[in-house]
């Protein structure tokens, strides 16, 4: 099957736009096919498609109501993405939270230090004055 | 001045190739902008809980290169370079960026767009990353877990213990 490689898990699943756009729609309730046919300007084969591959890996659940059929996300499929970036976005946070110490001690020897200057507040506010020599 | 409360780092993936970074500081513009360009500074923070920063070139001029480099407490070196596309002081810096492995070369490089907004004693520090491809924004967000993360639990642990 040539989608297979596209199927294969929902990182692949949800690297393709158009699907993201679909599960962004979803993330808001339940609809039909002719819904986000609406919503998303698409055409109907192809929203079809995409809500089949999106199946296929369990990111989206569809169930039976009188003549429609009503698709909506399934969230637990998608956590090994949000894992994925959760861990990234923590190594950033450690690297802020030394970074907000970092502002604080600036901000200290910042409203300190009108007249003098102090060791972390460098060159960059000392030389207003005389700066001649760089003309 | 004691207003501390901060937010916390947001990642989100606006597109295939893209990666958004944004984190909210109780502390004014120039500073934050100040403590992100200042190779002194940057020592402090850049290495998080990972490891101690060896290196920390900026040239900060457009053309102008930069080049950071990581001892990781695995006893592994990282290190990133580029060059400065665009400054704005206190407002924006745009910069290529590569991350230094085997084989990777110059047109691997991201661009980084860092954006600092905000007004009075708070910023909000944008980081936007263009990568070119999925796969090199893959092995980015893979890098961030470099180090072992249990490891960077304890030390960030001992950190709040030796604060209190």
């Amino acid at each position: 099957m040539a989608r297979a490689a596209t199927t294969t898990d929902v990182f692949n699943a949800v690297a393709e736009p158009r699907r993201r756009e679909i599960l962004d729609v979803l993330a808001g309730g339940e609809y039909p096919v002719n819904d986000l046919v609406r919503l998303l300007g698409m055409g109907q084969p192809q929203v079809s498609k995409h809500l089949r591959v999106l199946r296929e890996v369990g990111a989206v659940d569809v169930r039976d109501e009188g003549r429609q059929r009503l698709y909506r996300l399934n969230g637990r499929a998608l956590k090994p993405i949000h894992d994925w970036v959760r861990r990234f976005e923590r190594s950033w946070e450690e690297r802020f939270e030394l970074l907000d110490s970092v502002l604080e001690e600036l901000e200290r020897t910042h409203d300190r230090s009108t007249g003098e200057e102090s060791d972390h507040d460098r060159d960059d506010n000392g030389h207003g004055e005389g700066d001649a020599a760089g003309r | 001045m004691t207003e501390t409360t901060t937010g916390t780092a947001k990642v989100t993936l606006p597109a295939d190739d893209q990666i958004l970074i944004t984190r909210e500081f109780a502390a004014p513009r120039h500073l934050v902008y100040r403590a992100w360009t200042t190779p002194e500074l940057v020592k402090r923070f850049w290495a998080g809980h990972r490891g101690t920063m060896r290196s920390v070139e900026i040239d900060l001029r457009v053309g102008g290169r930069w080049r950071y480099v990581l001892d990781a407490n695995g006893g592994f070196e990282v290190a990133f370079h580029g060059e400065y596309r665009e400054i704005v002081p206190n407002e924006r810096i745009v910069s290529s960026e590569v991350y230094e492995t085997p084989g990777a070369s110059d047109d691997d490089a991201a661009i980084t767009t860092t954006t600092f907004a905000g007004s009075g004693d708070r910023t909000s520090l944008s980081i936007l990353m263009e990568t070119g491809s999925r796969e090199v924004r893959d092995a980015i967000i893979e890098s961030g877990m470099e180090g072992g993360m249990q490891e960077q639990m304890d030390l960030l642990e001992e950190l709040a213990a030796s604060l209190a």
